[in-house]
């Protein structure tokens, strides 16, 4: 058994990795970043293997029936252990805020789902605020602003923790752009449902990136860095684009999201 | 009763998952709640209540100028007409409080619900709100509505001793100064305004351009 | 009014091309939101505001029954009828009845989402009245012929110089030749128009944005004054409001109006609060002889039963559209009907139907900007997720998306052939995006890559990579 720390957090927590899809398709350096930040703060890490993606597009899609068999999968493969931690707020928020609700009529499934939804954790606020991390090891000299995205902010009540994290970044600025807070227009399914509509969006998104003056874009979900990265490329911006955790873990030798080798 | 009235009656007991009215042990409690109102969250008011109200309608762009006596109050009015290049012509409401004053003979006063081409007009407040710097007009035989809104200016006499903390304090007199809700109770908080076009304010709407208010006391 | 919401994507799309929207929409978005933010900061009180509103608007719904038999009695108490109508079209008979009966020429209107939802000015144009709106905004978006773009700001959408224009075209007739260029001459020239329109009217209709059980009143709350001109000159008032305005006492009412301006406009109380109650007493020197309520229903006691019942909560205050990216890029005539941005995607499906507006709660990022402002604490993502469950079970979905969500599906269930097709697939799509790191075009992609590129995968999947290393260590 794990013992406590007198915050109660567990001293030596066993935590499952929710890699996320995107992650493990797009961009694997965030999940060595994630890798790298759990094993330095002392956590033991596992990746269980049947694991694909949290269900959230067949969700906010309206397909109830496929979200909850996805749903059940993740259930099954994460319970084990004393946490679930992802990097991504909108992944993690489905599986915190939405997995309970999924199960109206199936008090097991339910009460399943809300055991897993109170220890799953957004990497950079578990760190924090689970794990107490006080300072990161890692050096970034470059001005960066940062972008809240959603569900993050507003399911999961991150805002001061990456931005703590990434005061500790040696050679790091921060310079906040304005409406920091304001969808970029990704949505999942709606950037391809919807894409003039998310277009504007993002443009207007990288006009307040680009009045930031900062050099460099970070982020806490891939799907959004995605977006504005390819929002940024295609108006020929040299701003670079990359997770926070990436930043928090010093890998940032791998070239930008959206940037050749 | 109209069929109209029982479908949509029907339809929404229905939706309650009920097959007829409440039962009259539950709606005992209801009317309870209603003969005896409960005031739910009231906003603290920091400091003095007379000195809110006068900032909080100074912010909202209500003119305020304290008089001692109701004797002043017709001094302040021309001082009023004056600073506004204003003619000295009055519609005054038929209140007792206001036909009490010692009016200047510089004054044409006319007693009567407003016209659309009147410029200035004078009533009586029931009270003020300190909250949020709101005057309290009740309409009736002593205070037509029209003064309130028809005029370009409005000025309104308020007696220090009706102002109160809360809207919810407005109401408990209102209950107890009246037998019966007046026709219309007008709750006005700054000049007329709109925002319409390209959300710059712009005062002077439809209803009075400037509001003044004589604090008596 | 006719809804055009099935026309959302072509009209979204023409909205997005046309930059007056864009320069009027930028102007307005600013304002709404920081004068919001100030006013909420400044009131440390908002949040137990809030859950005592929310507390009151679902006490009254739980007994909308007793509350609207209360509310009816007092109205009547005091002097005045109320009139039900089930249906928009029996609220459009009664009001034109009252109109004829009064020998109405001239109708004044304050502004009413509810006499939106009526088509009340079309229907009394061809009855042979002359509706006017009063309310500036609602007055030019009249003379443009157009609906209202916002629930509080209906001309939101219109530019001073495009407002320029529409009075130099249409206030010749009464000798105003100038062309006002300056807010203070635009807005002193509607003055002047409307003034002779109040004083000539014989039958003033408004909303309401509350009745009260307690006494009777119906509430509105407006800043221009145009709504008191419009209950007290004509003979005869006609309030219309949806039956879950009813709240139980003014003490009721006092907590939710601590929200309501503080919300819309950032004010602490909009300039006019008004309550009327019944037609004027036989002392009083003014006010209409006649006071008439319409309480609509059109689909609310519907809702009342079901899961979107919170959405009877709405006290119209316009924050979610203020704080929508989607209203703010596209504007609300995209919408289609009366009711735009968040709020509208919920009670449009619900009172013109879903398959006749699908893409509404679809056309939605699930922010939950719109739920955060929300005074009322409405959940209008989780509302709007609702409805697409709705349209998924109805199979409204377009095939495509339905076929690639099916897809997508069959893999994502089955995690060792998922991780097989992707290992090879990022493979693939590693390689050939390497020596740029993104890609411009990509078969099949165009919804993503017309707007933006897309950023080439490293080539190896985190699964196989770690697995690696596993192996390694």
């Amino acid at each position: 058994m794990p013992s406590s720390n007198e915050n109660g957090a567990l001293t030596r927590p066993h935590v499952g990795l929710f890699v996320t899809c995107l992650v493990d398709l797009f961009r694997p350096n965030v999940g060595f970043a994630a890798v790298k930040l759990l094993e330095d703060a002392g956590c033991t890490l596992s990746v269980p293997e049947m694991q694909t993606c949290c269900g959230q597009p067949a969700y906010n899609s309206g397909d109830a029936t496929n979200a909850r068999d996805i749903a059940r999968q993740v259930i099954a493969a994460f319970e084990e252990f004393d946490y679930v931690v992802g990097p991504s707020g909108s992944c993690m928020g489905m599986i915190r805020a939405h997995y309970p609700e999924m199960f109206p009529t199936d008090a097991l499934w339910r009460g399943r789902a809300a055991r897993l939804a109170e220890k799953s954790y957004e990497l950079l606020s578990f760190l924090r605020d689970v794990l107490g991390v006080e300072c990161v090891h890692a050096r970034y000299e470059e001005t960066v602003t940062y972008h809240d995205s959603c569900s993050g902010l507003r399911e999961m009540g991150i805002k001061a923790q990456p931005r703590a994290l990434l005061g500790q970044v040696n050679g790091l600025t921060l310079n906040e752009m304005n409406e920091s807070e304001v969808c970029c227009g990704f949505g999942g399914t709606f950037c391809v449902k919807y894409p003039k509509i998310s277009e504007r969006m993002v443009a207007d998104k990288v006009q307040s990136i680009t009045e930031s003056d900062a050099t460099t874009l970070l982020g806490g979900d891939l799907g959004c860095l995605l977006n504005m990265a390819g929002r940024l490329k295609r108006e020929k911006s040299r701003v670079k684009v990359y997770h926070a955790a990436e930043v928090l873990a010093g890998l940032t030798d791998l070239p930008p999201i959206g940037d050749p080798k | 009763m109209s069929a109209a009235r029982e479908r949509v009656l029907a339809n929404i007991r229905t939706a309650l998952n009920r097959t007829g009215p409440l039962a009259d042990s539950v709606t005992a409690v209801l009317d309870a709640r209603l003969e005896n109102p409960r005031a739910n969250v009231k906003p603290a008011v920091d400091g003095e209540v007379v000195q809110q109200f006068l900032s909080k309608l100074e912010s909202v762009h209500g003119a305020v100028v304290r008089v001692a006596t109701m004797e002043k109050v017709s001094e302040a009015v021309d001082a009023h007409l004056q600073q506004n290049a204003l003619s000295p012509e009055l519609v005054v409401a038929p209140d007792p409080l206001l036909e009490d004053i010692p009016w200047s003979n510089r004054f044409a006063i006319e007693r009567r619900a407003a016209k659309g081409d009147d410029r200035v007009s004078v009533t009586a407040a029931f009270a003020g709100i300190a909250e949020t710097g709101t005057l309290v007009l009740l309409s009736g035989a002593e205070s037509p509505t029209t003064l309130n809104f028809l005029p370009e200016d409005h000025i309104v006499v308020l007696k220090v001793e009706r102002i109160v903390t809360h809207m919810e304090d407005a109401w408990a007199r209102l209950r107890k100064e009246r037998a019966k809700m007046p026709r219309t109770v007008n709750l006005i908080t700054g000049p007329s305004k709109t925002a319409d076009v390209e959300q710059t304010i712009q005062e002077g709407a439809h209803g009075p351009r400037r509001l003044r208010v004589i604090l008596v006391g | 009014m006719q809804s055009r919401a099935h026309e959302f994507k072509q009209r979204s799309a023409t909205a997005l091309l046309d930059p007056e929207l864009k320069r009027a929409m930028g102007k307005a978005k600013g304002g709404f939101q920081q004068k919001r933010r100030n006013a909420v900061d400044a009131l440390p009180e908002f949040e137990a505001l809030r859950q005592a509103a929310r507390e009151i608007k679902e006490h009254t719904l739980h007994n909308l029954d007793f509350y609207l038999e209360r509310y009816e009695r007092a109205v009547q108490s005091a002097g005045g009828q109320v009139h039900w109508a089930s249906t928009t079209q029996e609220a459009r008979e009664i009001i034109l009845e009252i109109c004829r009966n009064a020998g109405a020429k001239r109708v004044t209107k304050g502004k009413s989402m509810v006499g939106e939802e009526m088509g009340i000015n079309e229907a009394l144009e061809q009855a042979g009245f002359e509706p006017v709106e009063t309310d500036l905004g609602e007055y030019i978006i009249q003379l443009a012929k157009e609906p209202p773009s916002h629930i509080i700001a209906p001309a939101v959408h219109k530019t001073k110089d495009q407002i320029t224009d529409l009075f130099h075209a249409h206030h010749q007739k009464y000798g105003l030749t100038d062309r006002v260029t300056e807010v203070p001459a635009i807005v002193n020239e509607a003055r002047t128009v409307l003034r002779e329109k109040f004083l000539s009217a014989e039958v003033g209709i408004t909303g309401a944005n509350f009745l009260i059980a307690e006494t009777g009143s119906s509430i509105i709350v407006t800043n221009e004054g145009n709504g008191d001109l419009t209950n007290t000159l004509p003979r005869v008032h006609i309030v219309t409001a949806g039956i879950e305005k009813v709240v139980p006492t003014l003490e009721d009412v006092s907590t939710i109006l601590r929200l309501l301006a503080r919300s819309a406009t950032g004010q602490e109380m909009s300039v006019y609060t008004t309550l009327s109650t019944g037609p004027k007493r036989k002392e009083d020197l003014d006010g209409p002889g006649e006071y008439h309520v319409v309480l609509l229903d059109n689909g609310r006691s519907q809702m009342l039963g079901n899961e979107f019942h919170e959405m009877l909560r709405c006290i119209r205050c316009g924050a979610c559209m203020n704080h929508c990216p989607v209203y703010q890029s596209v504007g609300g005539h995209a919408y289609g009907w009366v009711y735009p941005g968040p709020m509208g995607s919920v009670l449009t499906p619900l009172m013109v139907g879903l398959d006749k507006s699908f893409d509404l709660p679809n056309a939605c990022t699930l922010n939950g900007r719109c739920k955060e402002v929300c005074p009322m604490s409405i959940p209008l993502p989780d509302m709007l997720r609702k409805l697409r469950q709705r349209g998924h079970e109805q199979r409204l979905t377009p095939f495509r998306a339905r076929a690639a969500l099916g897809l997508w599906a069959y893999f994502a269930k089955r995690p060792r052939l998922y991780q097989l097709a992707t290992r090879l697939g990022m493979a693939v799509l590693g390689s050939l995006g390497k020596r740029r790191g993104r890609f411009r075009r990509l078969p099949f992609a165009g919804g993503w890559t017309d707007a933006r590129d897309l950023p080439a995968p490293q080539g190896v999947t985190f699964q196989t990579a770690f697995r690696k290393r596993g192996s390694q260590k």
